[in-house]
């Protein structure tokens, strides 16, 4: 009950703040210098893009390493290593990502950008997906590998187009939520795309996106910007919690499907 | 689909033959997803060694003497990183001593107490509690928590505790709302969804007879628990603590707004201090020198190295948790 509380008073406090602020404006005009009126479109752009290339980036790869960890080391030591390693990432703090994307692009490139901020993305996109492939893989029965190699079907093929088609409900839950966690996420920007006050769709340039500009418009001592900030809070929650209803009813169907 | 054809034309030929691709393309198959495993391994090392290489400068020019210097002065190019570490470590200690109560609270109220109506929803609540983006913890707690902390908590706080002998020193200072108290909530109210879950998890693996037994034998709901639950999941709560611990000292953005960002040591928790990810957020892009940047890359290193040790330390105890309950 104590819980319910507080996830009421910051949804209330979001709806409250957000909810005036809300214009069609937000999605047409772009981020406004202090004192004059705007909207968020270049952030919203931005964010969508960028999110765009962290799940291009991240999900091939988690699919992949999450294939290897179910099918070829299930209790192998690299297996448990690596998963070990996954879960370290799943929850290190984003900023380190941020650096560490940082360290390698940003700091080799010689300035900010969009690419950088996607890669950072990516880098969290990966784990969840990793760890979402490699459970869903191994929900599915072993009769029906054991068919399928007992028919000759090479073990590629037997992933393709047999346990990639069983878990893939599972599989997209975890993309799913990867793209909610990415959305909220603002330390792995910051040192990376930063923030761009005007239109771009560079992605050499630094690119503006929803988290930083929030955090930015927050702690500045200006009302609109304030009121801004809101409205962008409150696409952002919403974009999240929508995000994560659609999962659980993604999940909630295939594991009735299974039992 | 062509070798079906084709086996009706020269069966043990194609038949062959196609053996032999799959075995190629198999062993492509597996090289491929092997590197996108070592894809996950390469990250983490990349991750720590980068952040080495970009603190070595400070950590050459200071030496041990980071980490227990309270200076951080640009101007004279002086940093350490006491402050930070002070305050990553305070606010992530009152969170937990906050959140674990409630999450145990909570969890057991799911899993024991409550109607099996309300079961769902509150944990689907929980749930939902816990993806929220923490820019929007930040902003509420910037917004609203801390004025209504400076309002009403904060004198409240100095006027009946400020007086004490030593406890008086936690509760003094000029009553701002943001600090390392305020901070210390946020936090807490962050990092109880996740401990609920590892919790609520855990606590519905203990066997029914076992907790039916004791109940046979006449004790109390409290009892029960007690008793023979926590023991039962003792490694894993503790796993889900140490995992709540983790996402505690490596907040960013929810701490940012209400701590305040100064870099003074002061043993009072309701004044403003510093944190090592807020620092790091703060201040990464006004960094003018190289050393102030590789002071910060250093805190950064610290954090890792920190937090790396405590999701390890979790992570042990919930693979004890499930090796026991035979998974």
């Amino acid at each position: 009950m104590f819980g319910l509380f507080w996830l009421v008073w910051i949804l209330f406090t979001t709806f409250s703040k957000g909810l005036p602020a809300l214009h069609w404006t937000l999605f047409t005009k772009l981020t406004p210098p202090p004192g004059s009126d705007g909207g968020l479109l270049n952030a919203f752009v931005g964010s969508i893009i960028m999110s765009a290339m962290a799940i291009i980036i991240g999900t091939p790869i988690g699919i992949g390493a999450g294939t290897y960890l179910a099918e070829y080391a299930r209790h192998t030591k690299l297996g448990e290593t690596i998963r070990f390693v996954n879960d370290i990432l799943l929850s290190a703090p984003s900023i380190v990502i941020g650096l560490f994307v940082y360290s390698f692009t940003v700091r080799q490139m010689g300035h900010f950008s969009a690419y950088a901020g996607g890669i950072a993305l990516a880098f969290i996109v990966l784990p969840v997906v990793v760890r979402t492939t490699d459970e869903m893989l191994q929900l599915v029965p072993s009769a029906m590998r054991e068919a399928a190699l007992a028919l000759g079907v090479p073990q590629y093929k037997v992933v393709k187009q047999i346990l990639y088609r069983a878990a893939k409900s599972g599989i997209a839950t975890g993309v799913l939520l990867a793209l909610a966690r990415i959305s909220g996420e603002t330390a792995p920007l910051l040192f990376t795309a930063l923030n761009n006050p005007y239109w771009s769709l560079n992605l050499n340039q630094p690119m503006a996106n929803v988290p930083v500009v929030i955090f930015q418009y927050a702690m500045s001592p200006y009302e609109f910007w304030h009121q801004l900030a809101w409205a962008g809070a409150f696409v952002m929650t919403m974009l999240v919690l929508l995000l994560g209803i659609l999962s659980r009813t993604l999940l909630v169907g295939k594991r009735v499907k299974n039992a | 689909m062509s070798e079906i054809v084709s086996i009706a034309q020269t069966p043990t030929d194609r038949l062959l033959h196609s053996d032999s691709r799959d075995h190629r393309v198999d062993a492509m198959f597996h090289f491929a997803v092997k590197s996108c495993a070592i894809v996950v391994l390469i990250a983490l090392a990349g991750a720590a060694a980068s952040m080495l290489y970009g603190g070595r400068e400070a950590f050459s020019t200071f030496g041990w003497k980071f980490l227990w210097s309270s200076d951080w002065d640009p101007v004279t190019k002086q940093f350490g990183a006491l402050v930070p570490v002070y305050g990553t470590l305070v606010t992530a200690f009152l969170a937990m001593l906050l959140a674990v109560p409630v999450s145990f609270g909570i969890a057991l109220f799911l899993t024991e107490i409550s109607p099996l109506w309300l079961r769902t929803p509150t944990a689907t609540a929980i749930d939902l509690l816990a993806g929220i983006p923490s820019i929007i913890y930040g902003m509420w707690g910037l917004f609203v928590f801390v004025p209504y902390m400076s309002k009403h908590i904060d004198p409240w706080l100095i006027d009946h505790f400020g007086k004490l002998p030593i406890i008086g020193m936690l509760f003094s200072g000029p009553p701002m709302g943001l600090g390392m108290l305020t901070a210390g909530i946020v936090l807490a109210v962050m990092v109880i969804p996740f401990i609920t879950a590892v919790m609520r998890e855990v606590f519905t693996t203990v066997p029914t007879p076992l907790k039916e037994s004791a109940y046979a034998l006449g004790s109390t709901n409290w009892e029960v628990v007690w008793h023979v639950v926590l023991p039962y999941t003792r490694s894993a709560v503790t796993g889900g603590i140490f995992l709540g611990l983790g996402r505690a000292l490596g907040e960013t953005m929810a701490v940012t707004f209400v701590l305040g960002n100064t870099h003074r040591l002061s043993a009072s928790l309701l004044e403003p201090g510093n944190s090592i990810a807020a620092a790091i957020a703060n201040e990464f892009t006004e960094a003018d020198s190289s050393l102030y940047l590789s002071s910060l890359i250093a805190l950064g290193f610290l954090l890792f190295v920190v937090t790396f040790v405590v999701l390890a330390i979790a992570r042990l105890m919930l693979r004890r948790m499930a090796r026991m309950a035979g998974n």
